[in-house]
């Protein structure tokens, strides 16, 4: 065998093994997108999913103790039930989209493990209603505290 | 009227560049020097005028001039003065002109010092990088033209990305945009060398200094990038394989080969096509990385603009492509090597090899980051990778570099001898071995940290091993300890500064596996008093405060942290800016050289009774950036100018 083959073949396992690495890494990190409606329609518990919908409004519970956060992601067909371990993240609301990430729970809830709030690309204009309730904020606690 | 003024300065801009493009290439075809006059005058016009976009562009921010929608939507009256200037290149229409006025600088630069020096590429060279500019004043006054009037004109603007509000976003950007503006300059060589017939190693001698600048950038960029990210964006980590940090990334990949692969050519004449390829393939990603950015094509929280400029890119990435190819194709057999491979033990292949890892790391990190749209285009699934699909697939391919950066400086060329072998790298294996063996009965019980340990300590020892003899040589030949080793830094510049730059790396890959391997984490809601314990640690909540700043609100926690004894207090904040719907984390940290003590306020009672915090111990970390610092002071060593060996 002479070296030009050599050095062929070295280039052929390092792309065999390249290739055999991407696959795995595929196969085993692969997140499938869902929206609400087609992961009720077949879901499969254990399956890492991505769901993404508008969190329906009055469907948000936060216990603060024990971190337990629930709520309904929904996308006008269908209303899916999530369930999460861990503060809200600062762009999360009721009536705002949001991405979660997990798996589908045999107890019919989707369990999620991270949650990606979407984020708007454009700012709101300054409106009075919001700031009224920073400033709100500011006198309750300037009060309360030190 | 300033706005009308920079809007036709950019038009004229445009012009000129085309001129100057047109005449360039005219000029070096015929040999018509007063044609290349022309285009080297154009290329200065260009400069002057993209200069004064960016002056009045900036003085538009200055000035709160709402009546422009570009500083109606990037800065307000409560933006402070120092973010009213980086607000200038905080999206879209501004980082284009920060962009072209980069590429305008790089082409002055190259006036001055190759004029004279590379007759018969410079003209050609002029060519590509004023079409390069060309094509960004095209997106500048077709796509995203930072001057268009907004009417009405608002009171007050938008303001600016609050996440944008941080000294990293002066520095970030700039950085990063002069590594990739760097790297026109050698893709324009490359292509100037295709154009004239002259594929031998003058261009690459030329652009050596170039590309090892731009890489400086571009390492600087990724490193401040991930430092923002660390103490701005409140995740707790550094890197995140997100779209837009994985499009800087790529080109960092390729142009880290090609500065490897360009010493094969210099010494044994070989790879003049993969070098060539290479040049072009970085400057491709570069461009690549703008439009996965820019168009919006991949949501991302980094991506923080949109617009319509996909397509813009999108054709000039397939120009770019199709143009280089047709010239590779043209010089095809100029381009048949002269040297070849001789051993596997030897450098050439050693270096051959780091090139096939990194190409493929690069080609990992690319097909990674458009996954989704591959898989959405063909099966109609949108289905994405994550961070764990790079960390799985990387991790191997890393540290085989890791492993070759020991090898492949020491190593002979040609063939190595069993002698050679031996003397260079017994003592080296040794001590990895040794180190690994010292970290397992540490209780490292990792199995990839006590590898990724182990090899560290290999490279290191090669670094030693090789520094010491040549200090000893010239110990010999009567020199003193410290001017010897001084003076073969700087004699050696080229080659010691690589080796700092690889100790940088070193440091990096254990900060790396150590804040991967050892971080720990916990999220609590804690009443007043209350405290939570993590890895030794104990966190004390103390009460809120709040505070008004100039452009937003300011909601702060204090925890006090000890361990057995007092620390520190530390405060979280979440900031409530009126232009935002929702609150920004403000994290606080206390950083050590063994782990950093990293807190992320999250909801709170509005009385201050009680909050939740999210406490991480992570690990290591500080070292990410003292070896991007040894990085940074590696790579200025290597740009000094090489001093005239001494016989």
């Amino acid at each position: 065998m002479n070296r030009q083959r050599k050095f062929l073949a070295g280039g052929v396992v390092i792309a065999a093994a390249l290739a055999y690495m991407i696959y795995a890494g595929v196969t085993q990190s692969a997140v499938y997108f869902v929206t609400p409606a087609e992961l009720q329609a077949a879901p499969v518990a254990g399956k890492a999913y991505r769901l993404g919908g508008v969190v329906a409004r009055g469907s948000l519970k936060w216990e603060a103790r024990t971190l337990d956060l629930s709520f309904a992601l929904s996308d006008g067909k269908a209303t899916v039930p999530v369930r999460h371990k861990g503060t809200p993240p600062d762009l999360f609301g009721e009536g705002r989209g949001a991405v979660v990430e997990g798996s589908w729970s045999p107890e019919g809830y989707f369990k999620a493990s991270l949650i990606l709030a979407k984020h708007s690309e454009e700012y709101k204009a300054p409106h009075d209603g919001g700031q009224a309730g920073y400033k709100e904020l500011i006198k309750t606690l300037k009060g309360e505290g030190r | 009227m300033i706005p009308e003024v920079g809007g036709g300065a950019a038009f004229a801009a445009l012009a000129l560049a085309v001129w100057g493009a047109v005449a360039a290439a005219v000029g070096g075809r015929t040999g018509r020097v007063a044609l290349v006059e022309s285009a080297q005058h154009a290329a200065l016009a260009v400069f002057v005028l993209v200069t004064a976009c960016f002056a009045l562009l900036t003085y538009a921010f200055l000035a709160f001039d709402f009546s422009v929608r570009y500083v109606a939507t990037n800065t307000n009256l409560g933006t402070p003065f120092y973010y009213r200037i980086t607000g200038v290149w905080g999206a879209l229409e501004g980082s284009i002109i920060l962009w072209t006025w980069m590429l305008a600088l790089f082409t002055l630069l190259v006036i001055l010092r190759h004029r004279e020096s590379a007759r018969e590429l410079y003209p050609w060279v002029l060519t590509v990088m004023l079409a390069v500019i060309g094509f960004f004043l095209l997106v500048m006054t077709v796509a995203a033209p930072p001057f268009e009037r907004l009417t009405p004109a608002p009171a007050d603007g938008r303001g600016l990305n609050p996440l944008l509000e941080d000294t990293g976003m002066i520095t970030h950007p700039v950085a990063l945009y002069l590594g990739f503006t760097g790297l026109t300059v050698p893709f324009a060589f490359a292509l100037a060398a295709l154009i004239a017939g002259r594929v031998g190693d003058a261009w690459i001698t030329l652009t050596r200094r170039w590309t090892i600048v731009a890489w400086y950038f571009l390492s600087l960029g990724l490193l401040i990038g991930g430092w923002w990210s660390y103490h701005v964006l409140g995740w707790g980590g550094y890197w995140a394989w997100d779209p837009v940090e994985n499009a800087a990334f790529m080109p960092w990949l390729t142009a880290t080969a090609f500065l490897h692969s360009v010493m094969i050519q210099e010494r044994r004449r070989m790879l003049k096509l993969w070098n060539l390829a290479l040049v072009i393939l970085t400057f491709g990603l570069t461009i690549f990385g703008t439009f996965l950015t820019r168009s919006g094509v991949i949501a991302s929280v980094h991506a923080f603009t949109q617009g319509a400029i996909g397509i813009l890119f999108l054709s000039f990435l397939a120009v770019v492509l199709l143009t280089a190819l047709g010239l590779l194709a043209w010089r095809w057999d100029a381009l048949r090597a002269q040297g070849e491979l001789d051993s596997i033990l030897s450098r050439e292949s050693a270096f051959l090899l780091n090139n096939v890892l990194l190409i493929a790391a690069a080609f990992t990190v690319f097909f990674g980051t458009v996954f989704p749209l591959l898989s959405e285009a063909v099966r109609g699934v949108k289905v994405s990778v994550g961070a764990p699909f790079f960390n799985q697939v990387n991790v191997p391919l890393f540290l085989s570099l890791v492993f070759l950066m020991g090898v492949g400086p020491l190593i002979a060329w040609r063939r190595a001898s069993p002698n050679n072998l031996r003397r260079n790298f017994l003592l080296p294996v040794v001590a990895g071995v040794l180190a690994a063996a010292a970290f397992f009965t540490l209780g490292v019980r990792s199995a990839l940290a006590v590898l990724a340990l182990a090899l560290a300590v290999f490279v290191a020892a090669t670094i030693a091993v090789d520094f010491t003899r040549a200090t000893r040589a010239r110990l010999r030949m009567g020199e003193r300890a410290l001017p010897a080793m001084g003076g073969l830094l700087l004699r050696h510049n080229r080659r010691y500064g690589g080796f700092v730059v690889h100790l940088g790396i070193l440091v990096i890959t254990v900060g790396v596996m150590g804040s991967h391997a050892w971080s720990v984490q916990t999220e609590t809601t804690l009443r007043r008093g209350e405290a939570a314990e993590l890895a030794g640690y104990r966190v004390r909540f103390d009460g809120l405060t709040a505070t008004e700043e100039s452009n937003h609100f300011k909601v702060a926690g204090a925890f006090t942290v000890t361990n057995g004894r007092a620390l520190d207090t530390l405060r979280p904040a979440k900031k409530f800016y009126p232009q935002q719907d929702s609150p920004i984390a403000y994290v606080d940290y206390r950083l050590g050289l063994k782990e950093d003590v990293y807190l992320v306020l999250g909801d709170f009672a509005r009385d201050g009774s009680q909050a939740t915090v999210k406490v991480q111990v992570n690990r290591l970390v500080s070292w990410i950036w003292i070896g991007g610092l040894v990085l940074t002071l590696g790579s200025l060593l290597a740009i000094l100018p090489e001093r005239k060996r001494a016989a």
